[in-house]
């Protein structure tokens, strides 16, 4: 007997999953980014 | 290759490829997926379930890609003394293990609706978790040896050599071994899947392939950026201490 799933709660899961985790990434990648270099550039300036 | 042994050369190419591959990589990835969700059919016997495919693959891909990034970084900073491969490989860790995890996890809920459970201990799943461990450590190691005392330290850029002997063994494992994961469809130059599945997949590993540069490019800024702040403000300290 075959359990009745619905397949979209996967693909939805997934994509939730995926999607989420690389846009997470690309944005603490910038933010982290951008808050080293204004480190540099303060450190210039001192 | 030394051309770009000079960090400022570096940052100058850095400063306009990284928003180029992330902005491309984040358009190319979204209408793949798209493309993958409302537009490509259905596979006769998996039915829906097949679209986690767009997502599973690129991720499997990249996730041995960045260990590969991490080996070939490790051998031009050991053999070639690169002043920017130690940089280049601590940027490799953190993307690649992202699409490692995602890998994992796509693949357990995938999992569950066409064989019927999150997870097997087989050859293929297991050698992928072992990757994700791998890059842990990695990155434990790195962060102790970046800490410790500021002489040279190269036991990560060996681990990163020796822990590429597993990408072969994930690649290879399912052809190796019984395995309860489907053998490679696409091979060099040939694929047993049909145009359909085929073109939104290639689309969304390229996607995915940019944003994964990107993010390396900009983690490489950060951490060339984060060591330009530290050795000024060293310097200053030391000219103060002296005067």
């Amino acid at each position: 007997m075959r359990e009745a799933m619905d397949p979209w709660t996967f693909v939805v899961a997934s994509y939730a999953i995926g999607v989420g985790a690389t846009l997470g990434m690309v944005g603490w990648s910038l933010l982290t980014m951008r808050a080293a270099e204004k480190r540099r550039d303060e450190s210039r300036k001192r | 290759m030394h051309g770009f042994a000079n960090p400022a050369r570096f940052l100058r190419i850095a400063r306009w490829l990284m928003p180029l591959c992330l902005g491309l990589g984040l358009v190319v990835a979204a209408l793949a997926l798209a493309w993958g969700v409302f537009f490509a059919p259905a596979e006769r016997l998996q039915g829906e379930t097949v679209r986690i495919l767009y997502l599973h693959v690129p991720s499997a891909w990249l996730g041995m890609a960045g260990w590969m990034g991490i080996a070939g970084a490790s051998f031009t900073e050991l053999v070639w003394r690169h002043p920017l491969a130690a940089i280049a490989a601590r940027a490799c860790a953190v993307p690649g293990a992202v699409f490692t995890a995602v890998c994992l996890l796509t693949g357990s809920l995938w999992g569950r609706p066409a064989w019927g459970t999150w997870w097997v201990w087989d050859g293929r799943l297991t050698s992928m978790l072992v990757l994700l461990f791998l890059y842990f450590g990695w990155m434990a190691l790195s962060q102790a040896s970046e800490s410790s005392d500021g002489s040279e330290n190269h036991a990560p850029a060996i681990f990163g050599l020796v822990g590429a002997v597993n990408v072969p063994i994930i690649h290879y494992s399912v052809i190796w071994w019984n395995s309860q994961h489907q053998a490679p469809s696409i091979t060099m130059g040939k694929s047993a899947m049909s145009g359909d599945f085929l073109w939104p997949l290639l689309t969304a590993t390229l996607g995915f392939t940019l944003i994964f540069a990107g993010v390396v490019l900009a983690r490489m800024r950060a951490i060339l950026a984060n060591q330009q702040a530290e050795a000024r403000l060293r310097r200053k300290a030391f000219s103060e201490v002296e005067f």
